[in-house]
């Protein structure tokens, strides 16, 4: 199968770029002021993926555990960064430390059983497989715990006389808590769960349409398909939980009352 | 049963020396905004003082676990938050979060001293707010606490139902030998069913009567 791809030559991939052309001309017509965005976002995504594509292409003639243990925990850092960016108004540092070590604790383990026992990749480190996996795995912990985040931090905002009452109820915090950490986990899986749904008859996963058009048999696509999806599904579900498990004990002191 | 050392809670209240008595029944009387609610809130430990000590049975509130405490005073706000569901969800609420249960005659009664004739089984957000409140009072009567703290638990109330209620928390509460401590607008009621009145000014114990 592999000898019917068709390799991309680079005027083939620039005549590609006719669609941010079009997407220009509407843009103009239309005077809707976007073109500074587009251009800027067309030459990022270019420039970005040459680099990594030339980094990817050396790091795997070369592997090394360290490098990919390196790349593994700078990607780790980098979820939790850009969720703690995008919260930095309203979360406080208690909860930001706690979203830095649930993405550790949550997607690390999932990330070994893959590799070890789910793939079974000698050597483990064998960076072809362990860097776009964890960026999957990886990517969707991070919109998960952000989801949780969000919902934690708007309930808790919203919902004070509610767990203010539980609590004079006889309550403890975790029970007090109760329904906004089911609520932040359930908000948390959701997406997971839906594009579990819709899998394979509303749309074709990213990475089972790019193993087919680079040659692989579908069969095996799909194989591969289905378990990352499980791994996600586990990151996912692990590093949620492991946030809201010590998430919600950020709103309260020791006294059991809730912070202003 | 609580005593106040040189109680201080931001700028709302400063109470130098106050007692309240066990098994009896204390008013806390003044104008609003006068620190009552605070006041109940750091006998409940859902607030803590800045500066000073609270003494329950002569043990001071910070060595004492909060949940435990809360179980044992509990407090009734003076907006409390009714839970979405049934009349029935909302009287096991604080029972469940304490491991305890009551059978539904348990909860009829406890509906009936309140004045309340609704089913267990109605929708809790369809009552009035005075319903609200009245099922709310019932709601902490049932966990069968030491002590209770009401923060005037009949304000949303006419005056006829007002008394009967309080009439029938006082005889409950002298019955059961419970120790009531409430604020309350009314200084009719305080000087009916107070065996004790305090009146809470500024923040500031203005004094104490005892009937």
């Amino acid at each position: 199968m592999n000898d019917d791809i068709v390799i991309l030559a680079p005027w083939q991939v620039g005549v590609a770029y006719i669609f941010v052309i079009i997407v220009l001309t509407i843009l103009k017509h239309r005077g809707i002021k976007r073109e500074k965005v587009l251009l800027y976002g067309t030459l990022r995504m270019s420039v970005q993926l040459i680099l990594v594509g030339f980094i990817l292409t050396w790091i795997i003639e070369n592997p090394h555990p360290l490098i990919t243990v390196f790349i593994v925990l700078v990607m780790v850092s980098f979820a939790a960064l850009t969720v703690m960016r995008k919260f930095k108004e309203t979360m406080s540092k208690p909860l930001a430390r706690v979203v830095t070590l649930s993405l550790f604790v949550g997607t690390l383990p999932v990330l070994l059983f893959f590799f070890a026992v789910v793939i079974g990749i000698r050597p483990i480190y064998d960076p072809q497989y362990v860097i776009p996996i964890t960026g999957m795995i990886v990517g969707n912990s991070m919109t998960g715990i952000s989801l949780g985040v969000h919902t934690l931090l708007t309930r808790f905002t919203k919902g004070k006389a509610e767990i203010e009452e539980a609590l004079i109820l006889g309550a403890t915090p975790k029970d007090a808590s109760k329904p906004i950490v089911d609520d932040a986990f359930d908000a948390a899986i959701m997406p997971t769960l839906n594009s579990m749904l819709g899998m394979g008859i509303i749309f074709l996963p990213g990475m089972m349409t790019g193993q087919i058009l680079s040659g692989v048999d579908p069969s095996l696509a799909i194989s591969y398909q289905i378990a990352i999806m499980l791994g996600i599904l586990g990151g996912v579900s692990l590093t949620t939980y492991a946030f809201l498990q010590w998430g919600y004990k950020t709103f309260f002191n020791r006294e059991a009352q809730l912070i202003a | 049963m609580f005593r106040l050392e040189n109680v201080k809670y931001k700028d709302v209240l400063h109470i130098e020396t106050l007692a309240f008595p066990a098994h009896k029944i204390t008013c806390l009387v003044g104008p609003s905004g006068g620190g009552k609610t605070t006041l109940l809130k750091l006998l409940n430990k859902i607030l803590t003082p800045d500066e000073g000590a609270v003494f329950y049975k002569e043990n001071n509130l910070e060595t004492i676990d909060s949940v435990m405490h809360r179980r044992d005073v509990v407090l009734l706000s003076q907006t409390p938050f009714i839970f979405p569901g049934t009349i029935r969800d909302n009287l096991l609420k604080g029972l469940r979060y304490q491991g305890k249960h009551r059978e539904d005659a348990t909860l009829l009664e406890a509906l009936k001293r309140v004045a309340l004739t609704q089913s267990l089984d109605d929708d809790a957000d369809t009552l009035s707010g005075g319903e609200k409140q009245r099922l709310a009072l019932a709601r902490i009567m049932v966990l069968d606490a030491q002590c209770i703290l009401l923060d005037e638990p009949s304000s949303a109330l006419d005056d006829e139902t007002e008394m009967r209620i309080v009439d029938d928390v006082v005889a409950y509460v002298r019955a059961h030998k419970k120790t009531l401590i409430m604020v309350t607008h009314a200084k009719s009621i305080a000087k009916k069913v107070g065996a004790h009145t305090c009146t809470i000014e500024a923040g500031r114990l203005k004094g104490c009567e005892t009937a």
